[in-house]
């Protein structure tokens, strides 16, 4: 069983000319969860992924695997699988022999080319050239090169991107898989809402800087609930929940209320004497609250998730990695 | 992590594609139609089948002269090998995964000139075999010497491959410098086509200039050949260097141009 080991971002900083691209970014992710690295596009998360990976030489502070720098680990690919946007293929290679390349080149053994192919489920194509391969294929095949080394630390710039819903859904459950393992995975993207249901903590920045530091729950839980109601007589539920002095929102499915629970707004109404059609806590909304912490209107909030708290959760997930992989 | 793991697996990249074998299919072809025309050119002019407009054929000395054809005209092939096994990763964005795989760029450079070398000298056989063949052959049915009973010739193909081999290092060289896998073909042919040649020619009429032209990466790699048609067109009236001081010129372009690549691209930072 590969060892997940903690990564760690020290007074991270990079400037390119006069322009801050990351500023000052300190924060440790750890092992046996997926950790999602968020913000807009331009936020610096490639460059802060780069840099932990020696791509790019930060212009101050650290980045370390394992309190080491990617270039003094002594066998980089098994201890670092990294799937980075901007890696290419040369397109007369087959699937095979560019994982070859890399399997010669850190002494892995080449029947593992086969066996990662399978993994990812590229076997079929194994002997085909990488210009023939359409996007997901290419991105299955990036994994394929971050899993050569049975790695357990893995670095995910936007995996999702070119994959198709069925893809999507099938990389969920592989990273959850992976994670259930005890490795450390960390998975960049621009939007929440694409790795909300696979991640277990966040990390949010903005221009360069760290905004949100913490569990998804951390990021959930502290805000209003919002609730989705609906009554045949729309108008005067409408007026209940007004004279309660509570936003509201039409929407074709119903009203959205905002800072009460589903539990409150059916007292509202029961004491008004309107009759539901519908009643559903809609949860916090993620999406809003990221965009928040990204544009500013929030305060940055960083706390460092305690391992405690999160081994339940990655425990629960790793049930459903579980399922999701029998199926 | 060993420079001959790593060497390795330059090997795997050169021949998972398919560039080597296109390249070394042109180099056979170039050199081995080149080489077996002027032969047969020469061969008839001297034999007396051709008419002769007056100007000498060196008897002396001329399978030589065919033979060095493989250096004199035929560098430009491994120098773009070496060239494109730079540039390829620049092109194709696989340095990401090199560097992921080897974080030592260092290695990573060592490596490619270690399999340079040893592609090198492959090209350098082959190349001496397109160029002494045909020549050797026409020379033969025209009853002309073909020298190969003669140590001396034994070097001079010796010399050949060397430095055959070395342009392949040059040609890393200038990968790693230039890395714009367009600019960098552009760049060799427009060099080693158009620029060196009228250099030379000028070196050859203009009094002085040759002291100059002689260290041109040509006209080293001629000397260190030993012989060359550049010769016999009479670009290299003075003689030119001595065959290992031409051998060192070669190398001292291939070690410059890859510690500059080294220190001004190498190192930065890949995005």
């Amino acid at each position: 069983m590969p060892d997940g080991q903690v990564l760690e971002f020290s007074g991270l900083t990079k400037r390119f000319g006069a322009i801050p691209a990351v500023a000052d970014l300190t924060c440790r992710i750890h092992p046996g969860r997926i950790t999602a690295f968020l913000g807009p596009n331009g936020a610096g998360k490639t460059t802060t992924l780069r840099m932990l990976l020696g791509l790019i030489r930060p212009t101050a502070g650290s980045a370390t695997i394992g309190g080491r720098r990617y270039d003094e680990l002594a066998d980089p690919l098994r201890t670092v699988g990294a799937v980075l946007e901007a890696t290419g293929f040369h397109p007369g290679r087959t699937g095979a022999s560019h994982l070859a390349v890399y399997a010669h080149a850190a002494g892995i053994p080449r029947a593992r080319v086969d066996e990662v192919l399978g993994l990812v489920g590229l076997a079929d194509a194994a002997g085909r050239k990488v210009g023939g391969y359409s996007l997901g294929m290419r991105q299955r095949l990036g994994l394929a090169f971050a899993l050569l080394g049975d790695p357990g630390v893995l670095v995910l710039d936007e995996p999702t991107n070119g994959l198709d819903p069925e893809g999507i859904r099938w990389m969920r459950v592989f990273l959850r898989t992976l994670a259930a393992e005890g490795r450390t995975i960390l998975v960049s993207s621009h939007l929440l809402g694409e790795v909300q249901q696979t991640v277990d903590a966040a990390l949010i920045v903005s221009g360069g800087r760290l905004v949100f530091e913490g569990s998804l729950a951390d990021l959930a839980h502290q805000d209003e609930p919002v609730t989705l109601v609906d009554a045949p007589d729309r108008d005067a539920l409408l007026a209940a929940l007004e004279a309660a002095a509570l936003p509201c929102e039409q929407l074709r499915t119903g009203i959205q209320v905002r800072g009460l629970d589903a539990v409150g707004v059916g007292a509202i109404a029961a004491s008004a004497g309107i009759a539901l059609s519908a009643l559903t806590d809609r949860g916090p909304a993620l999406e809003e609250i990221f965009l928040d912490y990204v544009n500013g209107v929030r305060p940055p909030l960083i706390r460092d998730t305690e391992p405690a708290v999160s081994a339940g959760i990655s425990e629960a997930r790793s049930d459903d990695a579980l399922e999701g992989g029998a199926r | 992590m060993t420079v001959a793991a790593v060497t390795r697996s330059e090997f795997t990249k050169l021949f998972s594609t398919s560039m080597w074998w296109i390249l070394g299919l042109v180099l056979v072809l170039y050199v081995a139609a080149t080489a077996g025309s002027l032969a047969f050119v020469f061969g008839a002019v001297s034999s007396g089948t051709l008419p002769n407009d007056g100007a000498p054929v060196p008897s002396e000395g001329l399978a030589s002269v065919l033979y060095s054809l493989a250096a004199s005209i035929g560098y430009v092939v491994p120098l773009i090998l070496g060239t494109l096994m730079v540039t390829a990763e620049f092109r194709h964005k696989t340095l990401t995964a090199t560097f992921l795989t080897t974080p030592r760029r260092g290695t990573v450079l060592w490596a490619k000139v270690v399999a340079g070398l040893l592609i090198g000298v492959a090209f350098g056989i082959v190349g001496a075999l397109s160029s002494v063949a045909p020549s050797a052959g026409v020379l033969a049915v025209f009853g002309l010497e073909t020298d190969l009973g003669a140590a001396a010739t034994w070097a001079l193909i010796g010399r050949l491959v060397l430095a055959l081999t070395i342009w392949v290092i040059v040609g890393i060289g200038v990968g790693v410098l230039v890395r714009n896998q367009v600019a960098a073909v552009v760049g060799v042919l427009v060099f080693t086509q158009f620029l060196e040649p009228i250099a030379r020619t000028a070196g050859a009429f203009v009094d002085g200039l040759d002291t100059v032209t002689n260290y041109l990466p040509g006209a080293a790699s001629d000397a260190l050949v030993g012989s060359s048609i550049f010769q016999v067109a009479g670009a290299g009236a003075s003689g030119g260097l001595d065959w290992w001081a031409g051998g060192a010129v070669l190398l001292a372009y291939a070690a410059v141009l890859l510690v500059l690549g080294y220190v001004v691209s190498w190192r930065r930072d890949v995005s």
